[in-house]
């Protein structure tokens, strides 16, 4: 059915068609509308046998999908940015414990300096915890991807986390296909619970584990994430079927035949650069773009194909990391170790700036003058006014010392 | 079952052998109708071989508190743990010492863990399994002290058990908020002006829990485990959100001899400075009255954790801690014998 709704509403409706048992909520933007619509349906008994849960942190958020999924139920949580942080912990644990909880980010960036605005800060401040992590495009694909998710995290043993790009995405009212209820049931079975709580089979989880073990449990989580690599693109075909749509998979290459130039990136500013890409492949430029909508497991082998033929790919990283640089560029380089593609970075869109055709354009256009990471969008004179600040006051502290 | 206080000594206690007196704790010689563990058929919720230190308050505490739980509940039951001592002598893999489901995640969350269990088995219609969470007093009382207040002002069917041993055991006795002044941790050592933990520090997490509004609460201490049975019963007959804190000695943390847990666990109760009170609704509805009242010294002289209050000079935070034992006694009315053998 169609319907005009926000991101975080079509979002809740898409949850709700999972049939999840156990949803816990914690306010924080922009996530909120999410787990705001899904208390008004389980209120309103549009999802049966649900308990929504009002929790006190983030951390007692992620806790209690931790405590509800060893029980053998279908969970569900969403947060964003700090709250990310405040579960970090038992983020770890869930993965740890091989709980299929499926949680929505809503990107937003780190403070200090706070600031509630999309970046992708919060998800890579969680890329080592173990989760698997999808990033969708658009508003269609966060629906289409929640499904996909859930199934993926009970095949895989895996908790799923979905990135959708705060605001850019939650906040928008977009035109979306909401499944039916049988579409779903026929993609998604009941849940059945690897292991759980039981009275009748009493187990011992989260038991602790020396330098005896400690090393294969952790292969044995890598050796899931393998075979997430496996079932994601054998999932969003079994979507595509179903369903009519293209969602998910590992990798979305976005043009036809051969591009020179590829630039490399997640979520939705890729909706702004398919547009400047069309427009400049139009006039004969030898450029293109790569999607990674997977990208914990990292899908080596699918984006080495995705880009081959390719001369040079420029990484967009919507995060920053002090005193390197880019992180999704550090995989990307990683994974085309070998294969004589040069690999450029280039940041934007921290904290919300928008990443416009014109972003997009200089980021072309840099390709044969970059030098290390190329920071697009920069207000070079603030920044030149603010390090001779700094330097008077730290230089004359130097002086001191 | 129908929930009773055992009362203190046992009213009909039938002294058959030297070692069951009524000093005599959870031993298989007891009379059944005294405590669950003088049963043969008893469940060994934590059963033999773990490796707690010979001594340990804490073990002895779980181990009846659990078993009375399975038993109340015929073995309806999950367990969620917290990081800690009880967790790591219990589960080291590939072993387990529990005999009935029983899952750790964190230090701080156990209460959110088992929120998490009880709404899930409410979900799939499995009401008649219960929850216990079950934590130290630091994952209680303060890295957990957050979920736990969520747990209870929810309202959630758990029963959270806290075996309070007074400072950070696992990592190497280091004060927590239970840490009573003047106490040497490893984080409050015996030198300087104020020698130990600082007085007029500390929370009574039981008090907090009371004011939650709660259906139930309860102190406990290990050296009168009928009464620990008692209330863990009693608090499995309920619905909602309880607490139960059980004081249990630590050999190693307080420097007490092994033999002596149970000897210095009565002390404290004795002396005042453990109350055992029952609570429904924020109302304190029971307290466990004192025959008489020994002085604090009896009760610290036996545990290296204070040997510096008996050097000269130090007089003064004897005086404060006998001050706090005092407080109690008038506070919940310890002495007085109105109505001694009813309730």
């Amino acid at each position: 059915m169609l319907k005009q709704i926000d991101g975080s509403y079509a979002v809740g409706e898409a949850v709700a068609l999972c049939r999840p048992q156990v949803i816990s909520c914690y306010p924080i933007t922009p996530q909120t509308h999410i787990v705001e619509s899904l208390g008004k349906l389980v209120k309103a008994r549009k999802i049966e046998n649900c308990s929504f849960m009002n929790m006190e942190s983030e951390f007692g958020a992620m806790s209690a999908c931790i405590g509800a999924s060893s029980a053998g139920s279908r969970t569900y949580t969403a947060t964003s940015s700090q709250g990310m942080l405040f579960m970090l912990e038992a983020v770890y644990n869930a993965s740890g414990m091989g709980l299929p909880i499926v949680m929505t980010v809503g990107n937003r960036a780190i403070g200090s300096p706070i600031n509630i605005w999309n970046d992708h800060s919060d998800a890579m401040s969680a890329r080592d915890t173990g989760w698997i992590q999808l990033f969708v495009e658009n508003n269609q694909q966060s629906i289409d991807v929640h499904i996909q998710a859930f199934k993926l995290a009970e095949a895989t043993g895996l908790p799923v986390m979905v990135n959708m790009d705060g605001f850019i995405l939650t906040h928008a009212y977009v035109r979306v296909d909401i499944p039916t209820q049988e579409q779903v049931d026929q993609f998604l079975p009941p849940f059945a619970p690897l292991q759980k709580l039981d009275p009748k089979a009493p187990i011992t989880m989260g038991a602790l584990v020396g330098p005896e073990a400690f090393t294969e449990v952790r292969m044995m989580a890598h050796s899931r994430m393998e075979r997430a690599l496996k079932l994601i693109p054998e999932q969003a075909e079994e979507f595509a079927n179903i369903f009519g749509r293209d969602a998910g998979g590992l990798v979305k290459k976005h043009y036809e035949g051969q591009a020179d130039t590829v630039l490399v990136t997640m979520g939705s500013v890729i909706g702004t650069a398919k547009e400047v890409i069309n427009a400049r492949r139009e006039i004969g430029e030898s450029i293109g773009a790569v999607t990674l909508r997977t990208y914990r497991p990292f899908p080596t082998a699918a984006f080495r194909e995705a880009v081959a033929g390719a001369k040079r790919v420029v990484v967009l990283d919507k995060s920053f990391v002090p005193g390197v640089g880019g992180t999704v560029y550090q995989d990307v380089f990683t994974a085309l170790n070998g294969t004589g593609i040069e690999v450029q970075s280039v940041i934007a869109g921290l904290g919300g700036r928008p990443i416009t055709r014109k972003s997009i354009q200089a980021l072309f256009d840099g390709c044969d003058s970059r030098k290390g990471f190329e920071v697009l969008d920069l207000n070079t004179d603030t920044m030149a006014r603010e390090l001779a600040r700094e330097d008077a006051v730290l230089g004359a502290r130097e002086e001191c010392l | 079952m129908q929930s009773q206080i055992f009362h203190y000594p046992a009213k009909d206690a039938v002294i058959k052998l030297h070692q069951t007196g009524d000093q005599t704790i959870s031993n298989r010689l007891v009379d059944e109708a005294d405590s669950l563990q003088g049963s043969r058929e008893r469940s060994n919720a934590l059963d033999s071989g773990h490796r707690a230190c010979q001594g340990c308050g804490e073990a002895l505490g779980a181990r009846h508190a659990i078993d009375t739980a399975l038993d109340a509940t015929d073995g309806e039951l999950v367990v969620v743990n917290a990081t800690g001592c009880l967790e790591v002598f219990s589960t080291p893999y590939p072993q387990s010492a529990w005999r009935l489901p029983w899952v750790h995640s964190l230090f701080g969350n156990a209460a959110a863990v088992a929120s998490g269990v009880a709404q899930a088995m409410k979900m799939q219609g499995k009401e008649n399994v219960r929850v216990i969470a079950q934590g130290g007093d630091g994952g209680t009382t303060d890295i957990g002290m957050g979920c736990l207040s969520g747990m209870f002002e929810r309202n959630e069917d758990v029963l959270y058990i806290c075996y309070n041993n007074e400072a950070y055991m696992n990592t190497g006795v280091q004060r927590s908020s239970q840490t009573p002044g003047g106490a040497r941790t490893a984080t409050t050592m015996p030198v300087g002006e104020h020698p130990g933990n600082n007085f007029g520090t500390g929370k009574s997490v039981p008090k907090i829990a009371m004011a939650h509004n709660i259906p139930y609460v309860a102190t406990a201490n290990i050296a009168n485990p009928r009464d620990l049975e008692a209330k863990v019963r009693k608090a499995m007959s309920i619905r909602g959100a309880r607490y139960i804190e059980v004081f249990v000695p630590c050999p190693l943390g307080w420097g007490t001899a092994s033999s002596d847990t149970i000897k210095v666990a009565r002390l404290a109760m004795n002396c005042g400075l453990t109350p055992l009170y029952e609570a429904e609704y924020g109302q304190i509805t029971q307290v466990t009255k004192l025959a008489n009242v020994q002085p604090v010294n009896d009760y610290l002289k036996i545990q290296r954790r204070f040997a510096h209050m008996f050097q000269p000079g130090n007089e003064h935070q004897l005086q404060s801690i006998q001050a706090i034992a005092d407080a109690n006694v008038r506070a919940f009315d310890l002495l007085s014998s109105s109505n001694e053998g009813e309730e």
